[in-house]
Protein backbone atom coordinates (compact mmCIF):
# COMPACT_ATOMS: atom_id res chain seq x y z
CA UNK A 1 0.00 0.00 0.00
CA UNK A 2 1.28 3.42 -1.06
CA UNK A 3 2.27 5.47 2.42
CA UNK A 4 1.71 9.06 2.43
CA UNK A 5 4.36 10.90 3.40
CA UNK A 6 4.73 13.02 6.82
CA UNK A 7 3.40 16.07 7.11
CA UNK A 8 1.33 18.66 5.56
CA UNK A 9 0.68 18.74 1.90
CA UNK A 10 0.60 22.21 -0.19
CA UNK A 11 -1.98 22.99 -1.88
CA UNK A 12 -4.31 20.15 -1.16
CA UNK A 13 -3.48 17.72 -4.09
CA UNK A 14 -0.23 15.83 -4.93
CA UNK A 15 -0.37 17.54 -8.35
CA UNK A 16 -1.09 20.94 -6.69
CA UNK A 17 1.88 20.63 -4.51
CA UNK A 18 4.11 19.51 -7.64
CA UNK A 19 3.34 22.64 -9.53
CA UNK A 20 3.34 24.79 -6.04
CA UNK A 21 7.06 23.50 -5.34
CA UNK A 22 7.98 23.53 -9.50
CA UNK A 23 6.64 27.07 -9.46
CA UNK A 24 9.01 28.21 -6.31
CA UNK A 25 12.36 26.56 -7.35
CA UNK A 26 11.29 28.41 -10.70
CA UNK A 27 10.96 31.79 -8.51
CA UNK A 28 14.09 30.64 -6.85
CA UNK A 29 16.86 30.25 -9.75
CA UNK A 30 15.65 33.55 -11.58
CA UNK A 31 15.79 35.45 -8.74
CA UNK A 32 18.67 33.85 -6.44
CA UNK A 33 16.25 34.66 -3.12
CA UNK A 34 12.46 34.61 -3.11
CA UNK A 35 10.37 35.52 0.62
CA UNK A 36 7.67 33.30 0.87
CA UNK A 37 6.07 30.44 3.77
CA UNK A 38 8.32 28.94 6.21
CA UNK A 39 6.31 26.02 5.37
CA UNK A 40 6.87 25.88 0.97
CA UNK A 41 10.43 27.06 1.97
CA UNK A 42 11.41 24.19 4.09
CA UNK A 43 9.85 21.76 1.54
CA UNK A 44 11.15 23.74 -1.53
CA UNK A 45 15.07 23.44 0.10
CA UNK A 46 15.48 19.79 -0.64
CA UNK A 47 13.31 19.86 -3.65
CA UNK A 48 15.77 22.75 -5.30
CA UNK A 49 19.33 21.01 -3.87
CA UNK A 50 18.11 17.65 -6.11
CA UNK A 51 17.41 20.11 -8.71
CA UNK A 52 21.08 21.80 -8.67
CA UNK A 53 22.76 18.40 -7.67
CA UNK A 54 21.56 17.71 -11.68
CA UNK A 55 22.85 21.04 -12.79
CA UNK A 56 25.91 20.40 -11.29
CA UNK A 57 26.49 17.33 -13.03
CA UNK A 58 25.67 19.04 -16.17
CA UNK A 59 25.06 16.23 -18.84
CA UNK A 60 21.58 16.19 -21.48
CA UNK A 61 20.29 13.73 -19.26
CA UNK A 62 20.53 15.31 -16.18
CA UNK A 63 18.81 18.81 -18.23
CA UNK A 64 16.21 16.62 -19.80
CA UNK A 65 15.33 15.68 -16.09
CA UNK A 66 15.45 19.23 -15.23
CA UNK A 67 13.37 20.65 -17.81
CA UNK A 68 10.72 18.26 -17.05
CA UNK A 69 10.57 19.61 -13.66
CA UNK A 70 10.73 23.39 -14.73
CA UNK A 71 9.50 24.02 -18.01
CA UNK A 72 11.66 26.88 -18.71
CA UNK A 73 14.60 26.70 -20.81
CA UNK A 74 15.77 30.08 -19.87
CA UNK A 75 15.58 29.34 -16.14
CA UNK A 76 17.08 25.72 -16.84
CA UNK A 77 19.75 27.51 -19.16
CA UNK A 78 20.57 29.48 -16.00
CA UNK A 79 20.35 27.27 -13.50
CA UNK A 80 23.00 24.78 -15.37
CA UNK A 81 25.39 27.44 -16.51
CA UNK A 82 25.63 30.16 -13.87
CA UNK A 83 23.99 29.16 -10.78
CA UNK A 84 25.88 25.33 -10.44
CA UNK A 85 29.04 26.55 -11.30
CA UNK A 86 29.03 28.46 -8.50
CA UNK A 87 28.57 25.12 -6.17
CA UNK A 88 31.30 23.07 -8.03
CA UNK A 89 33.44 22.00 -4.32
CA UNK A 90 30.39 22.66 -2.15
CA UNK A 91 29.00 19.17 -0.99
CA UNK A 92 25.43 20.01 -1.06
CA UNK A 93 23.92 22.73 1.69
CA UNK A 94 23.45 25.50 -1.35
CA UNK A 95 20.35 27.51 0.08
CA UNK A 96 19.75 29.21 3.20
CA UNK A 97 16.44 29.70 5.00
CA UNK A 98 15.63 32.62 7.29
CA UNK A 99 13.16 33.37 9.38
CA UNK A 100 11.39 36.63 8.73
CA UNK A 101 8.32 37.40 11.19
CA UNK A 102 4.69 36.60 10.59
CA UNK A 103 2.80 37.68 7.95
CA UNK A 104 0.48 40.70 8.19
CA UNK A 105 -3.64 39.41 7.20
CA UNK A 106 -3.04 35.15 8.18
CA UNK A 107 -0.27 35.69 10.53
CA UNK A 108 1.98 32.91 8.18
CA UNK A 109 4.96 32.45 9.36
CA UNK A 110 7.18 34.02 6.93
CA UNK A 111 10.67 33.23 5.25
CA UNK A 112 13.90 34.23 2.98
CA UNK A 113 14.80 31.62 1.07
CA UNK A 114 17.88 31.96 -1.14
CA UNK A 115 21.03 30.26 -2.81
CA UNK A 116 24.22 30.66 -1.18
CA UNK A 117 26.93 32.18 -2.31
CA UNK A 118 30.01 30.20 -4.03
CA UNK A 119 32.82 29.03 -1.36
CA UNK A 120 35.42 31.55 -1.61
CA UNK A 121 39.03 29.91 -1.85
CA UNK A 122 40.05 30.50 1.62
CA UNK A 123 36.62 28.82 2.80
CA UNK A 124 37.44 25.63 0.88
CA UNK A 125 40.91 25.63 1.88
CA UNK A 126 40.00 25.82 5.70
CA UNK A 127 37.26 23.29 4.74
CA UNK A 128 39.45 20.90 3.33
CA UNK A 129 42.33 21.58 6.37
CA UNK A 130 39.09 20.91 9.10
CA UNK A 131 38.29 17.59 6.98
CA UNK A 132 41.78 16.53 7.42
CA UNK A 133 42.41 16.85 11.30
CA UNK A 134 38.89 15.22 11.26
CA UNK A 135 40.34 12.88 9.44
CA UNK A 136 43.55 12.55 11.47
CA UNK A 137 41.96 12.47 15.32
CA UNK A 138 39.57 9.53 14.03
CA UNK A 139 42.73 7.38 12.40
CA UNK A 140 44.24 7.97 16.26
CA UNK A 141 41.33 7.24 18.08
CA UNK A 142 41.31 3.97 15.61
CA UNK A 143 45.19 3.34 16.50
CA UNK A 144 44.83 4.03 20.24
CA UNK A 145 42.04 2.10 20.79
CA UNK A 146 43.54 -1.53 18.87
CA UNK A 147 46.83 -1.29 20.87
CA UNK A 148 45.05 0.26 24.37
CA UNK A 149 43.91 -3.17 24.75
CA UNK A 150 47.88 -5.23 24.21
CA UNK A 151 48.85 -2.08 26.36
CA UNK A 152 46.51 -3.45 29.79
CA UNK A 153 47.69 -6.96 29.06
CA UNK A 154 51.34 -6.12 29.55
CA UNK A 155 51.03 -3.41 32.49
CA UNK A 156 49.94 -5.57 35.38
CA UNK A 157 53.36 -7.79 34.70
CA UNK A 158 55.59 -5.11 34.47
CA UNK A 159 54.50 -3.64 37.32
CA UNK A 160 54.78 -7.24 39.24
CA UNK A 161 58.33 -7.65 38.20
CA UNK A 162 59.30 -3.87 39.65
CA UNK A 163 57.34 -4.78 42.61
CA UNK A 164 59.78 -7.50 42.98
CA UNK A 165 62.64 -5.92 42.47
CA UNK A 166 61.76 -3.21 45.33
CA UNK A 167 61.42 -5.78 47.65
CA UNK A 168 64.55 -7.55 46.51
CA UNK A 169 66.20 -4.40 47.26
CA UNK A 170 64.45 -3.49 50.61
CA UNK A 171 65.93 -7.13 51.57
CA UNK A 172 69.27 -6.29 50.81
CA UNK A 173 69.35 -3.13 52.76
CA UNK A 174 68.16 -4.79 55.88
CA UNK A 175 70.48 -7.37 55.52
CA UNK A 176 73.23 -5.07 55.58
CA UNK B 1 -29.13 14.15 26.93
CA UNK B 2 -26.81 15.55 29.59
CA UNK B 3 -27.05 19.17 30.25
CA UNK B 4 -25.40 21.50 32.76
CA UNK B 5 -27.34 21.22 36.16
CA UNK B 6 -26.10 24.82 37.79
CA UNK B 7 -25.18 27.66 36.11
CA UNK B 8 -21.10 28.37 36.80
CA UNK B 9 -21.41 31.65 38.57
CA UNK B 10 -19.71 34.46 37.79
CA UNK B 11 -16.48 34.23 40.45
CA UNK B 12 -15.80 30.60 38.77
CA UNK B 13 -16.18 31.63 35.43
CA UNK B 14 -13.78 34.84 36.22
CA UNK B 15 -11.22 32.09 38.13
CA UNK B 16 -10.77 29.87 35.15
CA UNK B 17 -10.49 32.65 32.68
CA UNK B 18 -7.74 34.02 35.34
CA UNK B 19 -5.30 31.99 34.26
CA UNK B 20 -5.72 32.86 29.87
CA UNK B 21 -2.35 34.83 29.94
CA UNK B 22 -0.29 35.64 27.46
CA UNK B 23 3.50 34.26 27.23
CA UNK B 24 6.10 36.94 27.23
CA UNK B 25 8.04 37.24 24.03
CA UNK B 26 11.44 36.34 24.06
CA UNK B 27 13.58 39.27 22.59
CA UNK B 28 17.23 39.94 21.97
CA UNK B 29 18.59 43.43 20.75
CA UNK B 30 19.85 43.31 16.88
CA UNK B 31 23.39 42.99 16.52
CA UNK B 32 23.44 45.24 13.57
CA UNK B 33 21.28 48.11 14.49
CA UNK B 34 20.72 47.29 18.11
CA UNK B 35 16.48 47.17 17.96
CA UNK B 36 14.85 44.66 19.46
CA UNK B 37 13.73 42.02 17.33
CA UNK B 38 12.71 37.64 17.75
CA UNK B 39 15.85 35.36 17.98
CA UNK B 40 16.58 33.62 15.07
CA UNK B 41 15.18 35.55 12.48
CA UNK B 42 15.18 38.22 10.75
CA UNK B 43 15.82 41.75 11.94
CA UNK B 44 12.16 44.35 10.85
CA UNK B 45 14.17 47.13 11.13
CA UNK B 46 17.55 46.99 9.13
CA UNK B 47 16.60 43.63 7.08
CA UNK B 48 19.64 42.17 8.34
CA UNK B 49 20.64 38.02 10.06
CA UNK B 50 24.02 37.09 11.47
CA UNK B 51 25.29 40.91 10.06
CA UNK B 52 24.70 40.25 6.90
CA UNK B 53 22.25 42.27 4.55
CA UNK B 54 19.12 39.85 3.74
CA UNK B 55 16.98 42.01 2.20
CA UNK B 56 16.65 45.77 1.69
CA UNK B 57 14.48 47.92 3.81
Amino acid sequence: MPQPKKGARLGGSPAHQKLILANLAKALFEHDKITTTEAKARLLRPYAERLITKAKKGDLHNRRQVLAVLRDKDIVFRLFDEIAPNYENRPGGYTRIIKAGNRKGDNAPMAVIELVEALTVQQTAVREAEAATRRATKEKAEKAAAPAAEVVEEAPAVEAEAEAAEATEAEAAEKE
Amino acid sequence: MAVPKRKKSRSRTRSRRAQWKAAPLTLVACENCGQTKVPHHLCANCGTYDRRQVVEV
